[in-house]
């Protein structure tokens, strides 16, 4: 399957095979009005499969929610048909208005304007929990 | 400007200083009987707790200053919709300090972002209530005069009982406390807080459901209520609530020292007979409550 190269934007690699429509709807990539390509399940070496997105312009991707939804995505930034850098990324302390708290009994349910804040209580199990009440991110 | 929200927001440092205030307080409550003379604490109570909100208005008055009370949250601007944050902001330009008890959990969170003065959590929901763990470490420490090398007992719902689990936080930072839970199978601690705090920190534990077996053992015992409605089935209520009812024979062979806790209010898991017993503390620790308030209040107002 050929998909033509970028000559100035993005390329998300190394998604975990089936999360890159996830990320598609957490970047809001459907906003956007350059070329976007999705690539699912490709050949990879590293993880056997993976997913891939292309996106044709200098979009700011928001490094902290691609990090919280894919850990071990690459994004590769291409200028003038070239790759100029190449970011890890690395779990955010924080999140902001990313998800939304579950619990029922956590004031978020009831005063709709306050900000949705999660922090990582758990590097290594990849946990965050609400500022608010403690829960566990689901 | 400082908020206490959840108990590890005071570092060990700072609980020693409450707890060195607190202790000069009961012994000179003169020289502290005016030193909040002018400032005012207001009391937002959006869920009943007669007794929390007593034990917060007597801390201010006994240090000389007023109390802004609200007495029944359906009467208040809450009921109109207003918003926490909107609240916090209205109050700080009427008070010096906050002490807030709200059913939904972060609520006073939500208040202390957007106060400008600080704020005390008097317990959101089943979530946290710093000022009862406060009650609760004082009488410790008077009562063994330090936190480190304690065998400390929790019996009865320790699932979901917000008490329980604070105060195993707050011990956590103290040197080789051995932790005993007694609790039947149904109402055992989370497994996140044994993990996370307990082994994390690789304090030794005992979970047992039989409370006598470890009685002999225990240095402080702090008892809770069971309660019927945690309970799927009836059965097993009746089966297992009289397990965890403390009688004196119970403490036939518990230590001489023994220090009995209990966060109140108490309903039939401690027999009225035990009340007599030296070892009980449960009602030592509802006054030091009020001289942790006090000492809490002054350092948050930087009175000291």
């Amino acid at each position: 399957m050929n998909i033509d190269s970028i000559k100035n934007g993005i390329v998300i690699d190394h998604i975990t095979a089936g999360k890159a429509m996830e990320i598609y709807k957490f970047l809001g990539l459907e906003n956007l009005c350059c070329s976007v390509a999705i690539i699912k399940n490709a050949p990879s070496k590293k993880l056997g499969k993976k997913d891939i997105i292309k996106i044709d312009s200098d979009f700011d991707v928001d490094i902290d929610i691609l990090a919280y939804i894919d850990p071990d995505a690459t994004v590769n930034i291409i200028k003038n048909s070239e790759l100029v850098e190449k970011k890890k990324l690395k779990l955010p302390e924080k999140i902001t208005n990313v998800i939304k708290c579950k619990n029922p009994r956590c004031i978020t349910t009831t005063e709709q304007e306050l900000t949705h804040i999660f922090k990582l209580t758990d590097k290594q199990n990849r946990i965050y929990r609400c500022v608010y009440c403690e829960s566990k991110a689901k | 400007m400082k908020s206490v929200i959840n108990i590890l927001d005071l570092s060990v440092e700072e609980l020693q200083k409450l707890i060195d205030t607190a202790n000069d307080i009961i012994e000179n409550p003169q020289k502290y009987a005016e030193i909040c003379k002018g400032k005012k604490l207001a009391t937002l109570f959006f869920e009943p707790s007669t007794r929390t909100r007593l034990s917060f208005e007597a801390a201010m008055y006994e240090l000389g200053g007023n109390v802004l009370s609200m007495s029944d949250a359906g009467t208040s601007s809450a009921a109109k919709g207003e918003s926490v944050a909107d609240t916090a902001k209205v109050i700080s330009c009427y008070a010096d300090i906050i002490a807030m008890r709200h059913p939904k959990e972060g609520a006073p969170l939500v208040a202390a972002m957007n106060a400008d003065i600080p704020v005390i959590n008097a317990g959101d929901g089943g979530h946290n209530h710093p000022t009862q763990t406060l009650a609760d470490l004082l009488t410790i420490y008077r009562e063994k005069g330090s936190f480190d090398n304690l065998t400390v007992g929790f019996c009865g719902d320790l699932k979901f009982g917000r008490t329980v689990h604070s105060l195993i936080e707050a011990l956590s930072r103290y040197k080789n406390i051995k932790f005993v839970l007694i609790s039947p199978e149904e109402l055992k601690l989370p497994s996140y807080i044994k993990k996370d705090i307990i082994q994390k920190n690789n304090f030794e534990y005992i979970q047992t459901t039989d409370l006598q077996s470890v009685m002999p053992e225990l240095d402080i015992l702090y008892m809770t209520r069971v309660q019927r409605e945690r309970f799927f089935n009836e059965a097993d209520y009746l089966r297992l609530k009289d397990s965890y009812i403390l009688t004196p024979e119970k403490l036939e062979n518990a230590k001489k020292d023994l220090s009995i806790l209990h966060p109140l209010p108490r309903v039939n898991e401690i027999s009225v007979a035990i009340d007599k017993d030296d070892r009980a503390c449960y009602f030592k620790q509802v006054l030091y409550g009020k001289y942790m308030r006090m000492a809490l209040i002054l350092m948050l107002l930087e009175v000291l």
